[in-house]
């Protein structure tokens, strides 16, 4: 791979183009060669910025300057000062707008390119995850011995809330805040449960936690269990993951050989024991109470709550589940402190996130950033692109119950409360993205297939909303749908939403909403006129 | 596995084995499935009535958890399993032509099973492989960045 010293994008929108973002492209190309620099810097036409107040724009990277409108003349001097001399043009430089997250992201990369900052993938790759010698090593369990040592229970739950830490699984929710609902329920018995049912589609996460660094869910969860007085542990993984649970079951022996987990763990009187537990191909038993149900040996239906599992849990006791990649930043945190943590990301979502990216870019994987990059810079820098030949349309975030995001919204920060400003959502970080070829129709009738055979059928709203916005998408493929359908699937996603058991139900209609709410136009082309814009969906209408 | 030859000695022989790794307690219910699944090809009605025994659960709740779950099969499975993933990711990626292909190639329809019992071709969702897109698991076996004209040479791989 080569190598360059900046990263230099020209924006190529229809707004651009007619502002004349190829001459600036031209200038650019003949300014760069002019002073020598064309090995050390590239050049690239991007696609819609997002941004039209002030076309064409010129980002340049590794410091992420934005300039713009910028005109062919402004282009010798802003060569010279900023990739010749180094130094920010700051008179072209574009209006300023939500900054919060490049920020964050800025302080994390440190001119390198493309830069991650891992903290719960920071094993993952480099260690023997079969070896609990090179875990230690690397700092490992020392996190463990620090909290069985020094600290009392409730120090830790401060810890963690001072840190800001909140749920990685998608919702959210305060890590802190839940450690101490758990704490501060009396009861002789309880429980801690990690949730590693990860079957959002498009997520992988948790999965790379687990297979690459398996120790650090078990340290965390004993932590956590010491923390809320808990004694004994589950991880429950989903079937599919065999490679993670050999690693678990290998990772738990080891720890118990050695004194980390079982009986008065350190000469301290804290016991701790870990069992696993394999699911069995059911997406809704992510959801907490169908997963506690599921370990009970019982399907996977969601119970009603409240009672919320931090008081009636598994087997009706108190009980703290928390995502896999939630737990991975406690030992972090713990170590170094929760206000080097709060240096991470954005000030309401601190720390980094994991983000798997999939569909139409030339990379495919994972990364691990501070919280607040956008969209933009996951495709253009860590994506490193879209393929040849397309551009960006759409990403759909955290799996199915994530929201559609369309090239609008690719400059908003990824961070929960950007996110649900802008009405979409950050959901398990899954980065589905996806070019102009893809029909929106042909999508949201895959994702609501998808909620249609996953729901559990225990309440009637998700049982039968979810089967009958299916049919209205598939009728809409096929070119059989009226316009009135629309609103029927609007207002199926709202009663979905407003009246459903659990988050499977509440959220299904999302993807849908956002695509009539975004690419109405495409999806009426469908029964307007019978046509698939993209020519994916095979109309069936009988002439 | 071929379709309903499993003899009663051959499934007490299982569940015992079985049982006796994971003991017999509620929490160890679906592992316990899991395995016996895995072992049979599918849990046979014998088989669950043995569970319920050794675990004093009434034979309408095993019922129900092996129904609910995607991984347990009340039903006889071909020799050979093929998951699709049917979920989005694989899906805008080509999982639409795979899918054709696999279909014209076995004749089956989605979770139909072979007539000489030799496959069959279930869809998944999601198997936490999407960088790969689109994929499917035969056996165990995980095929990723699928064409459909690599389909039957993966499939002529079985007997």
């Amino acid at each position: 791979m080569k190598t360059v010293r900046a990263m230099v994008l020209v924006s190529s929108d229809p707004q651009s183009l007619l502002n004349g973002a190829e001459q600036v492209y031209y200038q650019l190309q003949s300014e760069i060669a002019a002073f020598g620099l064309e090995d050390e810097v590239s050049l690239k036409m991007v696609g819609d910025i997002g941004r039209h107040d002030a076309v064409p724009m010129v980002i340049i990277y590794p410091e992420a300057v934005i300039y713009g409108p910028v005109k062919p003349e402004d282009v010798h001097h802003l060569v010279e000062e900023h990739l010749y001399k180094g130094r920010v043009a700051a008179e072209l430089q574009a209006p300023v707008r939500e900054l919060s997250g490049r920020i964050a992201w800025l302080s994390a990369r440190k001119g390198t390119l493309p830069a991650e900052k891992r903290v719960v993938l920071r094993r993952a790759g480099i260690i023997d995850p079969t070896s609990i010698e090179e875990y230690i090593i690397h700092d490992g369990y020392s996190a463990l011995g620090t909290v069985l040592g020094e600290m009392q229970p409730s120090q830790v739950i401060d810890v963690v809330k001072k840190s800001g830490l909140r749920g990685r699984g998608g919702a959210g929710f305060p890590t802190g805040t839940k450690w101490g609902f758990v704490a501060g329920t009396k009861s002789e018995k309880k429980y801690v449960v990690c949730n590693a049912d990860e079957s959002e589609p498009g997520t992988f996460k948790d999965r790379l936690i687990l297979e690459g660094d398996p120790h650090s869910i078990l340290e965390a969860m004993a932590i956590a269990g010491y923390s809320v007085g808990a004694d004994e542990g589950f991880i429950y993984v989903r079937g599919e993951y065999t490679l993670a649970q050999e690693r678990l079951h290998h990772a738990i022996t080891q720890a118990e050989e050695m004194g980390f987990l079982g009986e008065n763990i350190f000469g301290t009187g804290f016991n701790f024991k870990i069992h696993i537990h394999s699911g069995a191909g059911a997406y809704i038993c992510g959801e907490e109470t169908a997963l506690i149900e599921s370990i009970e040996g019982k399907p996977g239906l969601p119970r009603s709550r409240p009672p919320f599992p931090t008081t009636h849990g598994l087997w009706g006791k108190p009980t703290l589940v928390n995502n896999v990649e939630t737990l991975a930043n406690v030992p972090p945190i713990i170590q170094y402190g929760p206000e080097w943590y709060g240096t991470l990301g954005t000030p309401s979502s601190p720390g980094t996130k994991v983000y798997t990216i999939m569909g139409h870019v030339n990379k495919t994987g994972v990364i691990e950033v501070p919280m607040g990059i956008t969209l933009r810079e996951v495709i253009a820098i860590y994506a490193g692109g879209m393929k040849p030949g397309s551009s960006f349309k759409l990403a759909q975030t955290g799996g199915s119950s994530g929201s559609v995001i369309p090239a609008s919204l690719q400059d908003t920060p990824m961070d929960f409360d950007a996110y649900s400003r802008a009405g979409v959502s950050l959901g398990s970080g899954a980065l589905l993205i996806c070019d102009e070829d893809t029909c929106v129709v042909d999508l949201g009738r895959v994702l609501i297939n998808f909620f249609r055979n996953e729901s559990c059928g225990k309440c009637s709203p998700c049982r039968i909303g979810t089967q009958r916005s299916y049919e209205i998408m598939e009728s809409i493929a096929n070119g059989n749908a009226k316009l009135e359908d629309l609103q029927t699937l609007i207002n199926l996603a709202d009663s979905m939403n407003e009246v459903s058991n659990c988050g499977l139900g509440q959220t299904a209609g999302t993807p849908i909403r956002d695509i009539l709410k975004y690419f109405r136009a495409e999806v009426e082309a469908h029964i307007r006129l019978h046509v698939c814009p993209t020519g994916v969906c095979e109309i069936k209408i009988p002439i | 596995m071929t379709i309903g030859s499993i003899d009663n000695q051959k499934i007490t022989e299982v569940v015992d084995r079985v049982i006796a790794h994971h003991g017999a307690t509620m929490d160890e219910l679906i592992p316990i499935l899991n395995d016996v699944n895995k072992e049979l090809g599918y849990l046979p009605g014998e088989a669950l009535k043995q569970i319920s025994k050794h675990l004093h659960v009434p034979r309408s709740q095993l019922f129900a958890v092996s129904s609910f779950y995607q991984m347990l099969s009340t039903k006889p499975r071909g020799r050979h399993v093929i998951q699709f993933c049917e979920s989005a990711p694989c899906h805008v990626v080509g999982g639409r032509e795979v899918w054709k292909t696999l279909r014209e190639e076995l004749k089956l329809e989605a979770n139909e099973t072979s007539p000489d019992g030799k496959w069959t071709l279930a869809t998944t969702s999601c198997l936490g492989l999407c960088s790969v897109g689109p994929v499917i698991i035969i056996d165990d076996d995980v095929y990723g960045n699928l064409t459909p004209d690599q389909i039957p040479g993966i499939l002529a791989r079985y007997s």
